[in-house]
């Protein structure tokens, strides 16, 4: 904060304090939120604007939101989220790994306001991470691809080759292999995180390689679709529960849970104990939620599924736990070792098993 | 990489899906151009189809009313069109382009609250026994309604064009607009009809994505597919024939390149992703190289004015 700030909302405060007046008097703490997608993508850009509604039914007055949808990555989302900040905001979420470069070079010129970027791993005084590990819900829906799939043949719709959805591909394929050693894992890259018609080609391609049960990275719910027409292939929620294709495609989700992490930051704002912080929550701190496990899951898949669920909340488990080699063979973590948070957020390998190769 | 995963019937039968939206606006571009109009709207027009259809469908629950509703909605655009270049005599590629940007616009607008919709279910072929015939019955007898109208629209747009009265006025009114108005023909009212039979069919072409191939809506859902329609029929050289082979060839790469990835063929997969517009423009520089220019309608983008 500079001094003359300082200084006014110190004058601010002894003059609400002369009179008496609660400090939720004061004016309304701008919020801003940049998305990636429409709010009604039904995915990613759903939960956060979740998220953002939690915050304004939980504030009340004491805030006000703005926010823009379908911010394309690149040029001109700095273009949107100076706007953002001229136009008053103090804190700015920023929800998609590509505004990272984006949001560093706003906040570099704005060092008053607060920012925060969703997925991304560049910090600075005035820039706070958060990401959650979607890994660990990745873990729980293989356990189920891997018991629910005939062809043994599972199919991934990736956005971009970006650790947090290299993650999840290894998640995937080491949880499905320890309930079925027979299963081959195939990838598609859409390279975009929300394009309905290439998310819908994608799953029907894969569909018709023979792959029974497809997973994605990617936000719409255009593979859903896909996969009722064909009829027999199995689906999960992402970001969002999907529920409109349960219970069959859509047999299970993970998803994302912003609110509490939102409610959590404009709190500090508001108190004026805002950190530059690096937050990674996972099914333990209620960020990465497990959708309802349908009916067309028999029950003991259901039931081993909740468990694997159970013990990663209790910590009694880690998706990442050796011995795992990497593709190459080469050793990377030994009998009962886990993956280091440094390992897994700058992961750039695919586990030893997965056939495919990672795009460069 | 294992290319026997990939099932070349099943991939003739996907290819013939992703290339009918392309398809269906091209065709409506091929009458328009023909008619001696350069109508660069079409992007505008197919997503004004697709949303108007989405609406349409969604309210009434009809998949049919939906085909309907797009074919107004791309109508009512390209009338716009129509009358600022056929009365008002406006540039044609400036109005066109503007159309474009109004359509988008439009689109998203109209779109707000229906994101995240699914589509009600499309009517299938399904005859017994045959749709269940190898090889033919996945590639002909099993596709959603839309793909037999869009082969037989371009049918019906060949033989009009060149078996018919009426196809040899609009040719002629695409060839030379003074001759046709001598010798007693309505050269704006023929052009006006085209544009309006343009916009439909663009229109048609923005539904089929928004009701079968994707189907939901969302915000700039045809993603270009105006513009590669647009190239289309410069590559067929304005023949339905071979437009119907570039519209299959543009859709077949774009299906290819996915089932490439997926079989693990070590190309990468961002010069697999490009493939399809390299393929266009590899095309189109192979056709236009050596023949006549004259393959395009003379008139193409000229106002005509009576009076004149």
């Amino acid at each position: 904060m500079k001094r003359r700030t300082l200084l006014a909302s110190g004058a601010a405060a002894a003059v609400l304090a002369g009179l008496g007046l609660p400090a939720r008097a004061q004016a309304p703490v701008k919020v801003g939120f940049i998305y990636v997608g429409p709010i009604g993508d039904g995915g990613w850009t759903f939960q956060h604007e979740q998220g953002r509604l939690a915050l304004l039914e939980y504030f009340g007055t004491a805030i006000e939101t703005v926010y823009q949808e379908s911010v394309p990555e690149g040029a001109d989302a700095e273009r949107a989220i100076t706007q953002m900040a001229l136009a008053g905001c103090k804190l700015i979420f920023t929800t998609s790994f590509g505004y990272m470069e984006a949001t560093m070079a706003v906040a570099a010129q704005f060092p008053d306001i607060y920012f925060e970027h969703c997925t991304g791993y560049m910090r600075a005084e005035n820039v706070a991470t958060y990401d959650a590990r979607f890994y660990e819900g990745r873990a729980v829906m293989a356990t189920i691809a891997g018991r629910m799939t005939q062809t043994n043949k599972i199919g991934y719709i990736g956005s971009f080759p970006i650790p947090e959805v290299i993650q999840g591909i290894n998640s995937t394929y080491i949880h499905a292999k320890k309930v079925n050693p027979d299963i081959e894992l195939v990838v598609a890259w859409a390279y975009s995180w929300f394009d309905p018609a290439v998310e819908a080609d994608a799953a029907t391609a894969m569909i018709e390689q023979g792959v029974d049960v497809i997973l994605q990275h990617t936000d719409s719910t255009a593979p859903q679709a896909a996969a009722q027409t064909k009829g027999g292939i199995v689906t999960f929620g992402q970001a969002s529960d999907m529920s409109a294709f349960a219970p069959f495609p859509r047999v299970s989700a993970i998803i994302d849970n912003w609110a509490p992490y939102y409610i959590k930051r404009v709190q500090a704002v508001i108190d004026g104990t805002w950190e530059s912080t690096a937050t990674w929550g996972g099914i333990a701190e209620g960020e990465v939620g497990i959708g309802e496990i349908t009916d067309a899951v028999p029950a003991e898949v259901k039931a081993e599924a909740e468990a694997l669920r159970d013990a990663i909340a209790a910590g009694t488990y880690h998706p990442f736990t050796g011995p795992l080699n990497r593709q190459d063979g080469s050793a990377w973590l030994a009998e009962g070792e886990t993956a280091s948070d440094e390992d897994l957020l700058s992961m750039g390998f695919y586990v030893e098993g997965i056939t495919a190769q990672i795009p460069s | 990489m294992d290319l026997s995963a990939i099932n070349p019937v099943l991939l003739i039968a996907s290819l013939m899906v992703a290339s009918t939206p392309i398809l269906l606006a091209a065709i409506g571009e091929l009458v328009v151009e023909k008619a001696g109009v350069l109508n660069l709207g079409v992007e505008g027009m197919m997503i004004t189809g697709a949303i108007c259809g989405f609406i349409a469908a969604h309210h009434s629950q009809s998949v049919t009313l939906g085909y309907i509703g797009a074919a107004a909605g791309g109508a009512a655009l390209a009338l716009v069109f129509a009358l600022l270049t056929q009365f008002l005599l406006s540039n044609q590629v400036a109005t066109g382009l503007a159309l474009t940007l109004f359509g988008l616009g439009f689109a998203s607008l109209a779109g707000q609250g229906y994101n995240g919709i699914k589509a009600p279910t499309s009517y299938r072929l399904d005859i017994p026994v045959i749709s269940d015939l190898p090889v033919i019955g996945p590639i002909l007898f099993s596709h959603d309604i839309m793909v037999y109208v869009s082969l037989l629209l371009c049918l019906g747009v060949w033989i009009f064009l060149n078996r018919t009265r009426a196809g040899l006025i609009l040719r002629a009114v695409g060839e030379n607009h003074d001759a046709a108005h001598a010798l007693g023909y309505k050269v704006v009212l023929v052009r006006c009809l085209a544009i309006l039979f343009g916009g439909a069919c663009a229109g048609l072409g923005g539904a089929y994505l928004s009701l079968v191939r994707v189907p939901q809506w969302t915000d700039g859902l045809t993603a270009g597919a105006g513009w590669i329609a647009l190239a289309i029929v410069v590559f067929a050289s304005w023949r339905p024939d071979r437009l119907l082979i570039g519209a299959y060839l543009f859709g077949g790469i774009t299906v290819l390149q996915i089932n490439l990835q997926l079989a693990r063929v070590p190309v990468p997969v961002s010069l697999l992703a490009m493939a399809p517009y390299i393929v266009t423009i590899l095309a189109l520089v192979l056709i236009s190289r050596g023949r006549r220019s004259s393959a395009s309608p003379a008139m193409i983008g000229r106002p005509f004015h009576a009076t004149q």
